[in-house]
């Protein structure tokens, strides 16, 4: 069993897009999604939910009025300054790190810490396997452990059923939740877009893979934008370790998809379609270990197929 | 001498888990008799993270001299020296096997965690 | 005034609304790209840099010589940050989230203040305007206090525009917590929709009024209007899907720059919320 996990530092780059279409290539692949704080793939992935439960992220203190002698230490030693100054004292969930420091110190035993219920995961059917995915509650800490939760879950159901791959649609960033999607996982695909955000998103995320020892191959989606900066990110993504993947045209088709709430590939045939086709049959490659160690996996943007498909 | 192997089972030809922090449990096995007793790999659910540093001390309480394991990463692993624990990775197999390779001297101390530490 | 620019979907176009609306405002802004995580704002904007400050947060310090290894702090840290083992007391700072328990419980004083390097803060002049942005230092996970960093380095002598990290979890609730107003970007798609959704819920749950600027609108889609007039949320303003936009963002260009149209719609969006904030503020009298 492989994990591959899709992730862009920047947000809206397609990500999910992606996913969504490698869950359609595939006969078998258990599904995660990882950006518990707007999960979208299952917009995408029809599926029925077999199994709902509250997450239970850290604590929460809860004030008993009856103890409180309303002396202020709580609000004293509590450093996230989520102790209002009312009387007696108001505890701001939002604010609230959950360290526990003011019940530990409160004199009169006033405080008690109590689970708290930040969001709800899901174990969903699919028509070809199962997708992890979990709403986070609003203003809700503690994502990263959410999205440690549902990838656990799934490798426990890959060790029970043998399936081939688990596809993880990241979250944007690279804080919490984005080290949390990736830890022990054997191959990051990057995906991108070429623009100066994009590219500096891309150098951040990339250090971080590095960082963090894992594997990692880009592509760039709607390369012909700017071709330039496409080529320049490439070499740039290439000195930096990064397998390169053929990249993915501007298609007008990739938006008409969401719209009708379908997988790209299952509504069309065009150049963004193929090229993503021919991106998961170089994933698997990379996956299955049969690349050569360099980098220069292939000249990039891709120079064979399609004459459209190719910046040169 | 007693070394603890991570575990998915409560026997000795159970599979070794590759994990230490996250092991499903330990055996604690005496490397001459082969006796073994289970140690649950208990974590404080109340706490939010920290599996490996929870482990290398549930390792040090058991008494264990050497823990066998697959992978461990840098926490665990700074534990467990501190603890003047002897850590070996790279184990696999079942336990037995892992217990008899380590007799005779064919899985080696490790000088350093390696695995990155898991996040949360 | 502080003004809010967010979306719960990444890639919306929060940077694109947040540096044009700086440049053409009226007065003197200074614009803060709370994303710390993935900071953007600065790619399109010529700026001078003028200070670049390092963000620390707290970590225990063990003084080995006080220690009895009695074992209060780490039975007081949730975070596993401080571990007693045989005759040592381990700390693993990436592991704290400086809540000072631990120095606090301390009956020996033998917690001293460490710290760890979290990321930068950097403030720039830029025109009449300014920009602060944060950094953080990759592989460090708590970006919450960066945020309010960036937000202590601004004055409110002036409008202040907060481009703020998607989502709706920690970092975007501590970017946005202390709007008076929060311009909610997104797309027509079902993505968009769905997180623009989660997103006026977040608005809703801190009390903080709400408006919709429309990304990538195309005649004919009337998602996000339908949306907009069920739940009564002013759609402020629409900017059109157009392939020469996207082009000019991936060369860092901005777009009230390059189209005077797109400028004007900008202008009034300013008026609007002049209005807006206005009204607010009045309502708000006793």
């Amino acid at each position: 069993m492989k994990e591959l996990v899709l992730l862009s530092g920047k947000g809206g780059t397609g990500k999910t897009s992606l996913t969504a279409a490698f869950a359609h290539i595939l006969s078998s692949r258990i599904l995660v999604d990882a950006d518990v704080d707007a999960a979208n793939l299952h917009l995408i992935t029809p599926h029925s939910v077999e199994i709902e439960e509250p997450f239970s992220g850290g604590i929460l203190p809860v004030l008993n009025p009856e103890n409180c002698t309303d002396c202020g230490l709580c609000r004293e030693v509590c450093a996230f300054l989520a102790i209002a100054d009312t009387h007696p004292p108001r505890i701001d969930p939002v604010r609230c790190e959950g360290c526990g420091v003011c019940a530990a110190f409160c004199p009169s035993k006033a405080i008690r810490l109590e689970p708290r219920i930040s969001g709800v995961w899901f174990h969903s059917r699919t028509e070809k396997g199962p997708l992890l995915h979990a709403r986070l509650g609003i203003a809700e800490e503690n994502s990263g452990k959410l999205v440690t939760l549902l990838r656990k879950r799934a490798r426990a159901l890959a060790e029970k059923e043998p399936c081939p791959v688990i596809l993880v649609d990241g979250p944007p960033g690279i804080g919490c939740p984005v080290i949390a999607s990736m830890t022990g996982a054997d191959l990051v695909l990057m995906v991108t877009e070429p623009t100066l955000s994009g590219r500096h998103d891309m150098l951040r995320l990339a250090d971080l893979c590095t960082k963090m020892g894992i594997p990692a191959c880009i592509t760039l989606n709607k390369w012909d934008l700017n071709p330039e900066m496409t080529e320049s990110m490439g070499r740039e993504a290439a000195a930096r370790g990064l397998f390169l993947l053929s990249p993915i045209p501007f298609d007008p088709e990739v938006a008409r998809a969401m719209t009708l709430g379908k997988s790209l590939t299952e509504v069309s045939t065009g150049p963004a379609s193929q090229a993503i086709r021919r991106i998961w049959r170089e994933v698997e490659d990379l996956l299955g270990g049969t690349i050569p160690a360099s980098h220069a996996m292939k000249p990039f943007p891709m120079t064979e197929g399609k004459a459209e498909d190719s910046c040169f | 001498m007693k070394v603890l192997v991570s575990s998915q089972g409560r026997t000795l030809d159970a599979p070794l888990d590759p994990r230490f922090g996250r092991a499903s449990c330990f055996l604690l096995v005496d490397t001459e008799t082969l006796d073994y007793s289970v140690v649950e790999n208990t974590q404080n659910l109340h706490l939010p993270q920290g599996a490996g540093i929870q482990a290398g001390k549930t390792a040090a309480a058991a008494g264990a001299e050497a823990v066998l394991t697959g992978h461990c990463g840098p926490k665990a692993f700074d534990v467990l020296q501190a603890a003047g624990i002897t850590v070996v990775v790279g184990a696999s197999g079942r336990v037995i096997d892992a217990v008899q390779h380590y007799k005779n001297g064919r899985l080696k101390k490790a000088a350093s965690p390696n695995v990155e530490g898991h996040w949360v | 005034m502080i003004l809010s620019v967010a979306s719960g979907k990444g890639g919306t176009g929060k940077t694109t609304v947040s540096v044009n609306l700086a440049a053409t405002a009226p007065m003197p802004v200074r614009l803060l790209d709370c994303d710390v995580e993935e900071p953007n704002a600065h790619l399109f904007i010529q700026t001078e840099e003028v200070r670049r400050s390092p963000k620390k947060v707290f970590i225990p310090k063990v003084d080995a010589e006080k220690c009895t290894l009695c074992g209060q702090c780490e039975a007081i840290c949730r975070f596993s940050a401080l571990v007693t083992i045989g005759q040592k007391l381990l700390t693993f700072p990436e592991m704290c989230h400086a809540c000072l328990g631990c120095l606090r419980i301390c009956p020996e004083g033998a917690i001293l203040h460490g710290e760890r390097l979290l990321g930068e803060v950097i403030q720039a002049k830029w025109g009449r305007h300014e920009l602060i942005w944060g950094e953080l230092r990759v592989g460090e996970a708590m970006s919450p206090p960066l945020i309010e960093a960036v937000q202590g380095a601004a004055v409110a002598d002036r409008p202040l525009i907060l481009d703020a990290p998607p989502g709706t979890s920690c970092p975007m609730i501590a970017a946005v917590r202390d709007s008076d107003f929060i311009l909610l970007v997104t797309e027509p798609t079902p993505f968009g929709l769905n997180d623009l959704r989660l997103a006026v819920d977040t608005a809703r749950h801190l009390s903080i009024p709400c408006g919709i600027v429309l990304n990538r609108a195309e005649p004919g889609n009337t998602l996000i209007q339908e949306y907009a007039r069920k739940e009564s949320i002013p759609l402020l303003m629409e900017i059109p899907y157009r392939r020469s936009y996207a082009e000019a963002y991936s060369r860092g260009e901005r777009l009230t720059d390059k189209d005077p149209e797109l400028k004007k719609a900008f202008e009034q969006l300013w008026r609007d919320l002049e209005k807006k904030l206005h009204s607010l503020s009045e309502r708000r009298l006793p």
